[in-house]
Order: C-alpha cells, then sequence, then structure tokens
C-alpha cells in the first residue's frame, strides 16, 4: 500500500534527496533532527550528571536506540490502524489498570509496576498516556464537532476510569498527566470556551476541598513549594538544592561537567526528574534557553502536522500528544525551578529512564504516522 | 461561532482546529514566558546570592588541630610525643539498618557491649549532620585490613585518623605522675576554654607538666578550607593555613634517675622526690604505683578503670605531690635549728634521755622509739648533735615545748611547710603545718602545750608531701637558702606560663656555724659508725658502709595510727595499711650539695631501714658515675 502514500515535501526540511528518502519510510526530517537534537543534547548532560558512570550512561544509550525502534515502528503504522486497535489498546490497558491496583508490585509506598510471567516489569499507566488521548479521539472522530454536552460527558467517562484508577495507586501526578492528555483532546476539538471556563471555576472553587483528599506527602509538597526553608533538610532539601544549582549558574553557566552541585551529590535526581538544574548549573540560562527552543520547535512542528491532518481521529491525536509533550516540559522545568509542586515527572527526552522515552518517542512515531500517510 | 458549525464539515472542523492549536500554542508560550521570567530571576537578578549559596554548600573552613609539644627529660629522651591513632567511625545518616551493620562488624573487628552502648552515647550528643560518630578506638593494623577489603560493602563505615599523645610505653608508667597525662576535653571544659583556640582539639593536659603547661603545649589552631560533597567528605583542599605545633619542652626531670628511683622503691607503695639543691629542679618524681596514662586517651575497658579507681594502692594518686603524710623524725632538724636560732638551746647544752618525757603537771607519758614498757630506755646524755644521730625523741619534746608552737610554725614556715613554693607543680598540695589559729578553727579547740610536744617529733597534726619534705631538706642542704621546686629546664621559646614567683626569703635565724652543725650532725646519721651500742647513727647499719661521698640524711617513721598509752606496737598485729610509714630525707655531697631527695615508703616500717637504702641506691644512681668522671 505503500505506493499510495503522498510524500510530502516540506519547506525547508524535505526537500533534499535524504529528507524525501525519509518521508518515505515515514519520517518527518524536520521532527526527526530535532529529536535527534534534543536526545543529543540531552546524552551530553547526562554524561555529565552521570559523573562518568559509564554503565549508567551505556544502559540510556541503549534506551534510546531502542526508543528510536519504537517510533520507526509506531511511523510505519497508519492512522487507520491506530484507529482501529484503539478501542482494544484502551481497554486493555484499563484492564492492566485494574489489575495493577490488585496485584501490582508496591514501589516506595505506591502500587504502580505489573511483574506479569515472560514480560519485562512495566507501568501500565506509562500505556495510559497514549491510550487516553487515542480514546477521546476516537470517539470524537465520526462525531459532530465542537461535541454536545453528552458527548463531553462521554469523553469525561473516558478520561475518568484510567485516570482515577491511576490515582488510586497513589500517583497523581501520572493522573493528572493522563487525565490532561484526554483533556487536551477534548479542547482541541472545540469544546466551548464557556464551558472550560466554567469547569475551570468549578476547580479553582473546589480547590480548597481538594486539600482534605490529599495524601500527607503530597500535602507537605504544596508546603515545601510556598516554604522550602521550613524543612531545609528534608522536604524541602531537593527544591533549595535545585534553584541553588540553576540559580548559581547565571548567564553562561559554570561549564560543562564544572557544576559543584551536581557533582558533589548536593543535587538529588540529577540524572533523572532534576536534571534541567545540571543544565542550568553547567550550561546557564543560555543552555536552557536552548533546549526550551529545541521543544518550542517541536511543540510547533507537532501542532502544525496535526492541523494538516486529514482525519478527525489523526488530528486529534497528534494535537493532544504535542500537548501532553509540552505539559512534561512545563511541569517538569517549573517543578525543579520551584514553580510547581515536586510530582514525578521526568524531562521528556533527558532525563534518565527507559519507559517515558520509549512512551514519548512511539507517540513521536504517531504523530509522524500522522504526517506521513496521506490516506489513511 | 463554533456553534453554527454543520455536522459534518471537514474544512471548517480543521479552521477549527487550527485555531484551537493556535490558541494552544500562544498559551504555551506564555507558560514558558513564566518559566524563562523565573529562570532570569533565579539566573540573572538573584545569581549573586545563588552563587553564595552553592559555594557555601560545597566549601567549608574546618579548623586543624595542632601537634602538641613534644617533652623530654634533661638528656633528651622523649617523655610524650605524638602518634596516629585509627578509629572505626559510623555516619549515621547513611546507615539503614543498624543492626545488620553492627553484627556485621563485630564479625570482622569485634565489638564489645560497651562499645556499642559508648557509641549509643556519644550519638545523642549534638553533632552536625553526616559527622562521624566514633565505635571503635583504636583499630589495629589488622583490623584496618579487613575493614579496608570490605569497605564498598559498608556504607556509613569510616575510619578517621587521629593525632593523638602517646607516651612512650616503656616509661609511660614510670614518668605518668611527673609528666601527667592528656584526657578528652569535656563539654565543660569547652565552657571555660578559647572555643577558636580548642575548635579543634580533642585532648587537654590532665595532671602534672602536661596540665600546667597546657597553654604552651597546645599550639595554635590552623585551618583548611575544603571543597566537601554533600555527605561531608573532603574532595580537595582549596587552601590551608596550617597549625602551629605546641612548643617542646624538657624538664629537670633525669629518667635515668627517674628510673634508679623507681627500681630502688621496688613493688613498693611510696614517693622518691629529687631536687637540685642548686636550681630546685625536679631531678626525679616517682609515685609508686604508677599506671598507664596512654589507657586514658586510646580508652580502656570498665574493668580495668574500675581496678584503677578502686585498687587500694591507688595507681592513680601522685603521692610525690598530694599523698600527705607526718614527716616524723626527718622533722626534727628543723626543731633544732629553730630552737638554736631562738636561743632556747644551745650546741653544748645537753639533756637527760630515759626514754621518756612528761610535760609539768601532767600524767601523759611521751615515748622515746627506745622506750620500754618498763619505762626504761632512752638515749642517756644527749645535745643536740646526738639527738638528731640517735634521733632522741625525748630531746624534742622537752626542745619543741620550751620553744613553743608561736616560734616553731612560722621558724618551720620558711621551709616551704604548710604552703606549696613549686613554680610548676600547681596541683600540689600543701600539707598542714599547725598552729593554734588553725586549730581554734579547724577543730575548734584551744591548742595544748602536748600538741607542740608531738610536733616536736614531727607527729600530731604535722603533714607533709614528699615533695615538701624534699624542699625542705633541700633548704637545709642550701644553708638556709630556699629554692623553688621546678619541672621545667627549658623550652623551644619563652612559655606564657612561666611568670615566677620571686624567690622565698632565705631562712632567718641560724648562723652559718649552726647551719654546718646540723649538716654535721645529719652526716653523723648516716656515718657515723663502728662506735658500739647506742653510739652509731641511726642509718650507718643499714647505708652507711662504703660510701664514696659524704652524704646527710635523717630518717623518719611516721605512725600511721595512735599508740594507746602503756601498750607497744606490734607490727605483726598491725593490718599492712597501718604500719608505720618509712621516711627518709638526704642530700650529697654534704659539703657542696648537688641532690636533695626525700624517699617515703608507705606503711614501710623504720626509716633507716626501709627508706634509708633507697635513698643510698638514688644518690649512688646520681653521683656515682659524676664521682667516676672527676
Amino acid at each position: 500500500m505503500s505506493n499510495q502514500d503522498f510524500v510530502r515535501r516540506m519547506p525547508g526540511a524535505g526537500s533534499s534527496a535524504a529528507g524525501a528518502t525519509l518521508q518515505r519510510i515515514h519520517l518527518d526530517p524536520l521532527f526527526l533532527s530535532l529529536l535527534i537534537a534534543i536526545v543529543g543534547y540531552g546524552l551530553v548532560v547526562l554524561y555529565s550528571a552521570v559523573n562518568g558512570d559509564t554503565a549508567v550512561f551505556t544502559n540510556q544509550l541503549i534506551r534510546i536506540a531502542l526508543a528510536f525502534v519504537a517510533l520507526f515502528v509506531a511511523a510505519q503504522l497508519r492512522p487507520a490502524f491506530y484507529r482501529r486497535w484503539t478501542p482494544f489498546v484502551y481497554a486493555g490497558g484499563v484492564l492492566l489498570l485494574v489489575l495493577v491496583l490488585f496485584v501490582g508490585v508496591t514501589v516506595k509506598g505506591s502500587q504502580r509496576w505489573l511483574d506479569l510471567p515472560g514480560l519485562p516489569r512495566f507501568q501500565p499507566s506509562e500505556l495510559m498516556k497514549i491510550a487516553v488521548p487515542m480514546m477521546v479521539a476516537w470517539y470524537f472522530h465520526d462525531r459532530a464537532l465542537p461535541p454536545r454536552f453528552s458527548d463531553v460527558c462521554v469523553a469525561l467517562l473516558i478520561i475518568a476510569v484510567p485516570a482515577g484508577c491511576i490515582v488510586m495507586q497513589p500517583d497523581l501526578g501520572t493522573g493528572i498527566l493522563v487525565a490532561g492528555a484526554g483533556f487536551g483532546v477534548l479542547v482541541l476539538a472545540g469544546l466551548y470556551w464557556r464551558w472550560i471556563f466554567i469547569a475551570l471555576l468549578a476547580v479553582a472553587m473546589m480547590a480548597p476541598g481538594l486539600w482534605y483528599f490529599l495524601q500527607d506527602y503530597q500535602r507537605q509538597r504544596i508546603v515545601t513549594l510556598f516554604d522550602p526553608q521550613s524543612d531545609p533538610l528534608g522536604a524541602g532539601w531537593n527544591i533549595i538544592q535545585s534553584t541553588t544549582a540553576i540559580g548559581s549558574g547565571g548567564l553562561w553557566g559554570k561549564g560543562l561537567f564544572q557544576g559543584t552541585q551536581s557533582h558533589l551529590d548536593f543535587l538529588p535526581e540529577s540524572q533523572t526528574d532534576f536534571i534541567i538544574a545540571v543544565v542550568g548549573e553547567e550550561l546557564g540560562l543560555v543552555g536552557i534557553l536552548g533546549l526550551l527552543s529545541l521543544y518550542l520547535i517541536v511543540i510547533a512542528r507537532g501542532l502544525y502536522i496535526a492541523s494538516q491532518a486529514p482525519a478527525t481521529f489523526s488530528r486529534l491525536l497528534a494535537g493532544a500528544l504535542t500537548l501532553t509533550f509540552f505539559v512534561y516540559v512545563f511541569v517538569n522545568i517549573g517543578m525543579v525551578c520551584g514553580l510547581l509542586p515536586v510530582v514525578g515527572v521526568p524531562l521528556p527526552l533527558v532525563s534518565y529512564g527507559g519507559t517515558s522515552a520509549i512512551t514519548l518517542m512511539a507517540s513521536f512515531g504517531i504523530i509522524m504516522s500522522v504526517s506521513t500517510h496521506r490516506s489513511w | 461561532m463554533a456553534s453554527s458549525l454543520s455536522l459534518n464539515d471537514p474544512l471548517r472542523e480543521r479552521q477549527s482546529f487550527a485555531a484551537r492549536a493556535a490558541v494552544l500554542f500562544f498559551l504555551a508560550l506564555c507558560l514558558i514566558g513564566a518559566l524563562v521570567l523565573r529562570l532570569v530571576q533565579l539566573q540573572v537578578w538573584e545569581h549573586e546570592a545563588y552563587q553564595t549559596r552553592s559555594d557555601e554548600n560545597r566549601i567549608q573552613v574546618q579548623p586543624l588541630a595542632p601537634p602538641r609539644g613534644l617533652i623530654r627529660d634533661r638528656n633528651g629522651v622523649l617523655l610524650a610525643d605524638n602518634t596516629t591513632i585509627y578509629s572505626l567511625a559510623l555516619v549515621r545518616e547513611r546507615i539503614s539498618d543498624m543492626d545488620a551493620l553492627l553484627a556485621r562488624l563485630d564479625g570482622l573487628v569485634g565489638l564489645t557491649e560497651t562499645e556499642i552502648a559508648e557509641y549509643e552515647k556519644r550519638l545523642q550528643r549534638r553533632r552536625r549532620p553526616f559527622e562521624p560518630v566514633a565505635l571503635k578506638v583504636p583499630l589495629t593494623e589488622a583490623e584496618i585490613a579487613r575493614l579496608a577489603v570490605d569497605r564498598h560493602r559498608l556504607p556509613g563505615v569510616e575510619i578517621v585518623t587521629e593525632l593523638v599523645r602517646r607516651y612512650p610505653p616503656e616509661s609511660a608508667a614510670l614518668f605518668a605522675h611527673a609528666v601527667g597525662s592528656v584526657r578528652r576535653v569535656t563539654e565543660q571544659d569547652l565552657q571555660r576554654l578559647d572555643p577558636v583556640r580548642y575548635s579543634a582539639t580533642r585532648y587537654i593536659g590532665r595532671r602534672g607538666v602536661e596540665h600546667f603547661y597546657e597553654n604552651s603545649l597546645h599550639g595554635e589552631v590552623g585551618y583548611q578550607r575544603v571543597e566537601t560533597d554533600a555527605h561531608g567528605r573532603i574532595r580537595q583542599v582549596l587552601e590551608i593555613d596550617p597549625p602551629v605545633s605546641g612548643k617542646d619542652i624538657t624538664l629537670q626531670l633525669d629518667s635515668r634517675l627517674q628510673i634508679a628511683a623507681s627500681a630502688a622503691l621496688g613493688g613498693r607503695r611510696g614517693a622518691v622526690v629529687a631536687l637540685d639543691p642548686r636550681t630546685g629542679g625536679v631531678l626525679a618524681m616517682v609515685s609508686n604505683p604508677g599506671y598507664d596514662p596512654n589507657l586514658f586517651i586510646s580508652g580502656m575497658s570498665d574493668e580495668i578503670y574500675k581496678g584503677l579507681i578502686d585498687s587500694r594502692e591507688t595507681p592513680l594518686f601522685n603521692r610525690a605531690i598530694n599523698g600527705q603524710y607526718s614527716p616524723g623524725s626527718t622533722f626534727k632538724p628543723v626543731v633544732g635549728l629553730a630552737g638554736i636560732s631562738t636561743g632556747v638551746t644551745g650546741w653544748e647544752e645537753h639533756i637527760e634521755d630515759r626514754g621518756w618525757f612528761k610535760l609539768p603537771h601532767q600524767e601523759r607519758i611521751y615515748r622515746d622509739w627506745s622506750w620500754k614498757p618498763s619505762n626504761s630506755g632512752g638515749q642517756g646524755t644527749v645535745d643536740l648533735n646526738r639527738a638528731i644521730y640517735r634521733s632522741s625523741n625525748v630531746y624534742f619534746y622537752d626542745l619543741a615545748s620550751r620553744i613553743g608552737i608561736a616560734r616553731l610554725a612560722p621558724f618551720a614556715a620558711q621551709f616551704g611547710l604548710g604552703r606549696n613554693l613549686a613554680v610548676d607543680i600547681d596541683q600540689a598540695s600543701v600539707g598542714l603545718l599547725p598552729d593554734p589559729i588553725w586549730k581554734q578553727g579547724a577543730k575548734g579547740e584551744v591548742w595544748y602545750p602536748g600538741d607542740t610536744v608531738n610536733i616536736g617529733i614531727g607527729q600530731g597534726d604535722l603533714l607533709v608531701t614528699p615533695l615538701q619534705l624534699a624542699t625542705m631538706v633541700t633548704t637545709i642542704a642550701n644553708r638556709g637558702r630556699v629554692v623553688r621546686p621546678r619541672m621545667l629546664l627549658e623550652s623551644s621559646s619563652p612559655l606564657v606560663e612561666l611568670d615566677p614567683p620571686p624567690p622565698p626569703p632565705t631562712v632567718q635565724g641560724p648562723s652559718p656555724d649552726d647551719w654546718e652543725r646540723m649538716i654535721d650532725s645529719m652526716e653523723d646519721v648516716v656515718h657515723r659508725g663502728n662506735k658500739g651500742y647506742g653510739q652509731n647513727g641511726t642509718a650507718w647499719a643499714y647505708i652507711g658502709r662504703g660510701i664514696d661521698y659524704r652524704m646527710a640524711g635523717k630518717s623518719g617513721t611516721a605512725q600511721v595510727v595512735e599508740i594507746r598509752q602503756g601498750e607497744t606496737y606490734n607490727e605483726e598485729e598491725l593490718d599492712e595499711f597501718n604500719r608505720k610509714h618509712a621516711w627518709f630525707i638526704a642530700f650529697a655531697p654534704a659539703d657542696d650539695p648537688v641532690i636533695a631527695l626525700a624517699v617515703l615508703v608507705e606503711n614501710g616500717g623504720g626509716g633507716s631501714s626501709v627508706a634509708g637504702p633507697v635513698a643510698r641506691e638514688v644518690l649512688d644512681a646520681y653521683l656515682l658515675p659524676q664521682l667516676a668522671l672527676r
């Protein structure tokens, strides 16, 4: 069927022969170069953050390679294929989430992992970051847009079931991200602004009440956000050390491999969730702005691809995945520089970790599939 | 706007989507803008504050303890130096399962319950996070090796090195009392010490020279600026301002003489203090038994500590300066000189000694040492010379009662009794030179004539330390010139502690001739022999034969328990610790003394027979090599 595929030529990116070849194997040249740039940047920073621990670094290289494989595979599948399989993926995902609640492996007080025989241990909630927006997009694909109230209700139900399961693990951070991805589809689908405002207003009014539903450690994180010095050696330690790392980096940074906060172990989680602080310390404001620019171009490109997509399903899905990506970037950096409470969100494509990289690359693969398959 | 869309209108749907995407992208830009604003705040506006905070995180100024000054004897023999010890310390914050770790360490180096209990006590004290707390001190080489092998499997276990005082083991116990020792700085110490100077110091002088010269021996604290990681481990030293070692000091002590004195005492409880009469320098200061001061540095088991504390032999007690005893007959030369210089008696005057003395109108009998229950005995016709070499009690009962306490006490005080004359032995006891005012104050009783009678033979309330007796005999050796005992010979540079008090005034009263005659009498104590029964010096038979130099001496035997009227002293019936103390004081050569000493053998018995030979051995050890050189 590939001979029917429409090969688009993007100005400035796909004009070369190599670009055309990439197009033919369903890879978006601009998108791909951006991702490689971010991943390369991330590897350099990670190499500094692991402090010469080549084993960890090699591990990450392997995961990145796997993630690119996931991207490539995901890009080959047609949007129609995704649409066909969406209900099954979603239902399977929900099933796994329910399974986690009963037989999940408990790590650090949360039951998030599933250890099925014959499979590597994994977090089903990670899958839902893609499956939920897919399902909402699937639901709206052949319905009238902007969505009617009853359709919105169904969509909310689609979102609420998995998100609820994830929050019960408990993993509030991932739950909110999964729900956010679903809401992204709703907003892109043209949900009336007044409904959005009413919903936001309602949430804002309920916020004080929500306080009582939070776990103690979650409350502590919010308290810490406003006053890290209340417990400088305990809950406040992370945020004090990460802001110190970023702040001390200044405009140009202390130089690659020269960060004292990270290399002397003051900065916790410097390879994973707090890696942007290493960028800030060693490469300064300029280094962070460079990375942020790359992220922004990725988001712009993702939204552009989405808006060019011929079908509702692929349009909504590509848009929602791009938005999710943005939310990761914003939440992670916001958390590390002390604007948001600490939640376990890695910095996309830079933080050390396999699951997140593979999920992200798979979602970029889907976006590329949307971009490169004219017919579906 | 959205409400006007029809059901399936792909174009409008796409337009609507594009609008939404644009709005959302704009929103994303705004949020990223907020992030950038925050980053600018951190990295540009408040950059310097965070730069400082980051430096404070990693850079620490640590005090460095100065090496303690060395202590040597007059021949340059090291009496105290420093050594590195290794201790096993734990960082509590890095240990998750304490019980498992302790069990593992027990398997590697062996831990006692005491060590664990002590560790838990230390853990309760205030400390910085990630500061290692000592668990086992010290570690042997083998233990360090075993720990090193397993180091990577023992997170939170550190081997801490420390420079500590060391007393050379072969001589540690011998010099423990003279040199003193150090102990760990306590919380109370820190309240009175200079907190800056002692910020890195772990040990402080506890006794003796170590205590008196603490200020000079301590040295000046140094500093280093180090880069540490979050766990407090030093990654690199950025800058160092080294500590200044304490001043080295050389003592008057002559370790060969110290060894000889200790050997002469043998295993007996007692003390020897030898002074150089010309300078007051303490040539030897032995208190037996001694103890190993190293134990107070490295730590010891409760068992050993209890043994030291509870022993009836009190090894921690410095008899030489803190043991207070009746001087017994060694006091008689002072009484004799008092009698002469007050004019109460003269060298030619004599009395009849029948073995006992009575005060007028009193029944109580004061006995001579030769007294027998039949009221017979005594030394016959006795002048001052004979009273000294025969040690007649009756003569001095009579003389003291005629001098009276009002004249005797001030005269004796000139010899340093009842005071601490020493320049640098501040912990020495002052003994007791009793007088009516003291008795009224201390006992609420009036002074009886009988009190003076007892003082005449060095008994009663009169108390002296071996150091004081050594000072007293030194004054006689110097013909009245009083010198202050001192431990210090010299130091690498002037010491702050040394602001010596002015020399005490020369003893007033005796003429040069009186001094010579008294010294002649004391020579008779040792050298007058072969004269027949009751005519020889009291010490001659024990030490007087074969001496190559002239030695002046006086024995003393101090009662420990009172012997009631009419009873005799029966040594066998008395508990060992109630037997008499044996004293001997001496100096030599008699006409140009270079050494003067006091020997005490606790519960030893007779002064001449027990303490005399000790004195002779010590003097021989000091003088014979010198004589051989000439």
